[in-house]
């Protein structure tokens, strides 16, 4: 399946050190924004109980899970050990202020 | 870049803790290499008795495995000792022949067993009880034999002689004293422990001395001092440990009893250094692992070129690892002149408690078969902390200072592997004791991280450090000072003071002037670093909500779905039937999912999206509700009673009082939530008693009452004093609130924080310095100038907007 960039906002719409949620059909993405003004996507759901990972608190490039703080490392989805899970990340693509996501090539879980 | 190189000789327990936290702080600066003695990669020669007791394995035991040094890039020798040290062309050789370079050298060698220089010491089966291959020799011994002499009734030569029961062999111990274990317990206990341990089948030989082993190649006998003789096929010689410090004494490095190192752990050569039991500091030679892990702590920080970590000393406590056997022994157990004691002694129950307090702290402590309150007296110990206020109820123990969660459960020791420890994650204890002793853990919040046990109210936090104590058979846990975070070894204490002294007033410049580890933090540190600056420079220091945690970001409860939860203030709990229709109106109106009374008399709206919040909150508000603040470490409730309005009994105005409290602090941010309540009368409907401020009235006037929880550890509040006026309920209300929001720690709530500082402590600050009182009400009030502002509303009118809505809304 080839890439598919679609626009969904400006990367100074998102907090420093924090997230917004970007509702599709299939669920809802999290786009992170770190200190470093990197962005991430992942999907917005915790792999230990599916909490709102887009509420967690995010320092480095890691957001503590708002409900039980499982804190995951938003670039590889993984969680930071010795916890264990991981979550679906999305590529993104900052281009002129502009964030464009490309989530054609993963389905995220049911 | 050019690595430097790091020689590491001993590769044991010291030694190896060093390089981990070495490779925590600068994993990229030095090339490693690491020269073992031993066969094994590093192990946790501490549970060498349980392996000896058949209680686990030697794989059970493993802290590193040979994947860890390959993962870490480090080079790893075993089986082969070091043989010499050329200090001036800085290489060390061993005795298969392998040459190194070093530019810095490290030396953990150890100790080994002091073996009594008698005639047959020497003979086939005569051990000392130190490494692996003693427990393999005392095993096969075992198998084949019968009859075993222990030789020293200390800690080690009780476990050996346990283990060697457990494998089926008749074991005495010899002592040469009248008392076992002189050095951890005094006589009564040590008597107490005899009868127990005799009852299990242990034979002792109490103030003998050895002369003679005998037989021609392996042990079949002991002679005494005194002429008698005694059949034996295998000896453990259990009499003290000796710093292996022989390599580092040919090499001329100064050495006395141990190598000699200063503060940095640094010996005289500046490019060598060394740790662990090899070490002599400041006079002293060690022999248990907790001091020798503050040293790794330190020794590491040098390494890396940090420079500023100090070790000065360690307080130590010990603990039998004789399973069915709790015992517990910290600090100067014997007291001295201007010591006094508190005892308690029950034979015929099996327990002994006591404590040895001088200036009205804790200087030691000796526990014999109830030891649940083994880790809190040696914090209180090492803490310092004064017990003039508890010193009536110290001795039965932290339960009963009004914890009454989880008093009933005592001995760690007793608990059966499934036993549930912690009630909200739902830990068993084997799980615990597994994840101890095949992950290497040591400390409390290594065991928090790895089995969520004592991760989420923390009230088996007592009882997981027990459980740690027991299976490692030591107290590692805390250091004496914890530091906030793991980004920082700052203390709260440390921070707050940087705060306030260096006129700190944002995050960014606290993290710059305490060279945080992290350039942004973590989740534990970022709130409680953006309160402190909140309290200390209110109107200066700018909120960040990206450091707050979503409920106070968002100003509603976060629910297990993501959902939010909205309670409106109701002032002192009374509502009027506009604002009950508006709520209902708003649950109506809103969809809530749930209307629910709360436990603190107001009215709860569940299950509303986060988007919907700006709304509904709106609505609320038009109609003349504010946030009830639910969700913050802040003021929460003021519960109160009907009061001489309505109730027969009642003596005051309650509801009304509890309406001026609620006006005077609500909005104010605290170290962790705040609640009150007033009572109309001494029948106290509202339970003011297990309120953080508690006022119960009385016929003269108000009690106030400080200190009380009723949540994981029910606290039955300490009566502050009593007033006449309701301007002086409102003056003593402020100033404590004040005092506990300047001195707390974040997430202490103030019956812990009482009971650290002490009521004493609280009561002069507020009663005996009118002054100061004022002063703090004040500076309360001023803070509450800016405080009092209703964030739903702020919100409502679109403040941070982004918060609540979705950046797209995408197919
Ligand atoms: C809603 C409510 C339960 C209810 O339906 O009645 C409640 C709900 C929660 N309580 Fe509570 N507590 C509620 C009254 C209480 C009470 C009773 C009271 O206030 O008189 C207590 C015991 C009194 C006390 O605090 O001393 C209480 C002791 C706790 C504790 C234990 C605190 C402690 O120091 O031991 C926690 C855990 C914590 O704060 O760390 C807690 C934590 C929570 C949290 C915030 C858990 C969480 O982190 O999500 C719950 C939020 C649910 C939500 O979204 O609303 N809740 N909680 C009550 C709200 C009262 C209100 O009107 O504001
Ligand atoms: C049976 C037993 C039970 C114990 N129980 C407890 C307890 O309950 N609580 C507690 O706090 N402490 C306990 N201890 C003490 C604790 O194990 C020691 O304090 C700790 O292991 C010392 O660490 P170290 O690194 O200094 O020495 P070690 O762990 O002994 O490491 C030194 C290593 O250096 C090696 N070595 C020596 N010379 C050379 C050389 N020339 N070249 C290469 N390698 C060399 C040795 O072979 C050894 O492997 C116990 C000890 C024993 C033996
Ligand atoms: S509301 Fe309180 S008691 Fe009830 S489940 Fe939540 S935290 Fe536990
Ligand atoms: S749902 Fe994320 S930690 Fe539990």
């Amino acid at each position: 399946m080839k890439t598919e960039w679609i626009e969904i906002g400006r990367a100074e719409d998102i907090p420093r050190q924090g997230a917004r949620v970007v509702k599709t059909d299939k669920g809802d993405i999290a786009v992170f924004r770190t200190a470093e003004d990197e962005i991430y996507a992942i999907r917005n759901c915790c792999p230990h109980k599916g909490g709102p990972l887009s509420e967690g608190i995010v320092y480095g490039a890691t957001v503590a899970c708002p409900l039980h703080n499982l804190s995951l490392d938003l670039k590889t989805g993984q969680a930071v050990a010795p916890d264990d899970g991981c979550v679906t990340t999305y590529p993104v693509l900052l281009e002129g202020g502009l964030i464009y996501l490309d989530f054609s090539s993963r389905e995220p879980a049911a | 870049m050019n690595k430097k190189r790091l020689v590491l000789i001993g590769n044991g327990m010291a030694g190896i803790r060093a390089i981990e936290e070495l490779l925590k702080l600068a994993p990229e600066i030095y090339e490693i290499t690491v020269f073992g003695a031993e066969h094994h990669p590093n192990y946790n020669r501490i549970l060498l008795s349980p392996v000896l007791a058949g209680e686990k394995s030697f794989d059970d035991i493993i802290l590193n495995s040979r994947e860890w040094y390959e993962q870490n890039g480090i080079r790893l020798h075993t089986g082969d000792p070091v043989q010499e040290i050329d200090r001036v062309r800085r290489k060390v050789r061993t005795v298969s022949g392998i040459e190194t370079d070093y530019d810095r050298l490290l030396i953990a060698t150890g100790s080994t067993p002091f073996i009594i220089p008698v005639p047959g010491a020497s003979l086939e089966g005569v051990i000392g009880f130190r490494d692996i291959r003693d427990v393999e020799l005392m095993l096969a011994a075992a198998k084949s034999h019968k009859k075993a002499v222990v030789i020293g009734g200390g800690l080690l030569g009780l476990e050996a002689a346990n283990g060697l029961m457990k494998q089926g062999m008749e074991v005495t111990v010899v002592h040469l004293l009248d008392s076992l274990m002189e050095r951890q317990l005094d006589k009564p206990a040590a008597a107490m422990l005899k009868a127990s341990l005799e009852e299990t089948g242990m034979r002792f030989l109490m103030e003998a001395q050895t002369a003679a082993i005998l037989g021609n190649q392996r042990v079949t006998g002991i002679r005494f001092a005194d002429g008698s003789e005694m059949e034996t096929d295998l000896v453990v010689m259990a009499v003290g440990i000796r710093p292996s410090i022989e390599l580092a004494q040919r090499a001329g490095i100064r050495c006395e009893r141990g190598i000699l190192v200063d503060d940095c752990l640094q010996t005289f050569d500046p490019s060598i250094y060394a740790l662990g039991e090899c070490v002599q500091h400041r006079g002293q030679c060690f022999g248990l692992v907790a001091p020798l892990f503050e040293q790794a702590k330190v020794c590491a920080n040098h390494l890396a070129g940090l420079g500023y970590g100090r070790y000065t000393s360690s307080v130590t406590a010990t603990k039998l690892k004789v399973t069915g056997i709790d015992l517990f022994s910290a600090g100067d157990f014997q007291g001295s002149d201007g010591s006094e004691e508190i005892l308690l002694r029950d034979p015929s129950g099996g327990i002994y408690k006591k404590l040895v307090i001088r200036d009205d702290r804790i200087a030691g402590a000796v526990l014999y078969g109830d030891t649940i309150d083994g880790a809190w007296y040696f914090q209180l110990m090492r803490e310092g902390r004064d017990i003039a206020d508890i010193r009536d109820r110290l001795l039965f123990g932290e339960a009963h200072l009004g914890d009454s969660g989880h008093g009933g459960q005592s001995k760690a020791s007793t608990l059966s592997d499934d036993a549930q420890v912690c009630d909200c994650n739902g830990v068993c204890k084997g799980t615990i004791v597994k994840a101890i002793t095949t992950k290497g853990l040591f400390t409390l919040d290594e065991v928090k991280a790895h089995t969520k046990a004592a991760a989420s109210c923390g009230s088996c936090t007592g009882l997981v450090e027990q459980i740690l104590a027991d299976t490692l058979g030591s107290d590692y846990s805390t250091p004496e000072l914890k530091p906030l975070c793991k980004c920082t070894d700052a203390t709260h204490d440390a921070v707050r003071q940087a705060i306030r002294e260096q006129h700190l007033t944002s995050l960014g410049a606290v993290f710059e002037a305490l060279a945080w580890r992290r350039p942004d933090g973590c989740p534990a540190c970022r709130p409680a670093i953006n309160y402190y600056l909140i309290a200390t420079w209110p109107g200066e220091a700018r909120d960040d909500p990206q450091s707050r945690f979503i409920n106070e970001r968002a100003h509603g409860n976060i629910q297990k779905d993501g959902s939010f939860s909205v309670i409106p203030r109701l002032w002192g709990g009374r509502a009027t039937p506009d604002e009950l229709r508006a709520i209902a109106d708003a649950a109506e109106r809103f969809h809530v999912g749930e209307v629910h009374l709360t436990g603190g008399q107001r009215i709860n709206l569940l299950g509303l999206k986060k988007e919907q919040l700006p709304a509904i909150w709106a609505f609320l508000g038009e109609r003349g509700l504010v946030s009830g603040h639910a969700y913050g470490k802040a003021l929460r409730t003021v519960k109160t009673c009907v009061g001489s309005t309505w109730c027969r009994f009642g003596t005051q105005d309650s509801t009304g009082m509890g309406i001026e409290l609620e006006q005077m602090t609500w909005g104010s941010w605290m170290p962790h939530k705040f609640k009150m309540a007033v009572s109309g009368c001494p029948r106290n409907c509202a339970e003011a008693t297990i309120k953080d401020f508690g006022v119960v009235a009385i016929d003269s006037g108000w009690e106030l009452h400080i200190g009380g929880n009723g949540g994981v550890k029910v606290r039955a509040t300490d009566l502050l004093c009593r007033v006449k006026s309701t301007q002086e309920v409102k003056a003593y209300c402020a100033a404590f609130i004040q005092l506990y929001r300047e001195e707390a720690r974040y997430l202490e709530r103030t019956a812990p924080w009482l009971e650290r500082v002490g009521l004493s402590y609280v009561k002069q600050r507020l009663l005996e310095d009118e002054m100061g009182r004022n002063a703090l009400a004040k500076r309360f009030h001023e803070s509450q100038r800016i405080a009092k502002q209703d964030p739903w509303r702020e919100r409502a009118e679109g403040r941070e907007a982004h918060e609540f809505e979705p950046l797209k809304i995408l197919g």
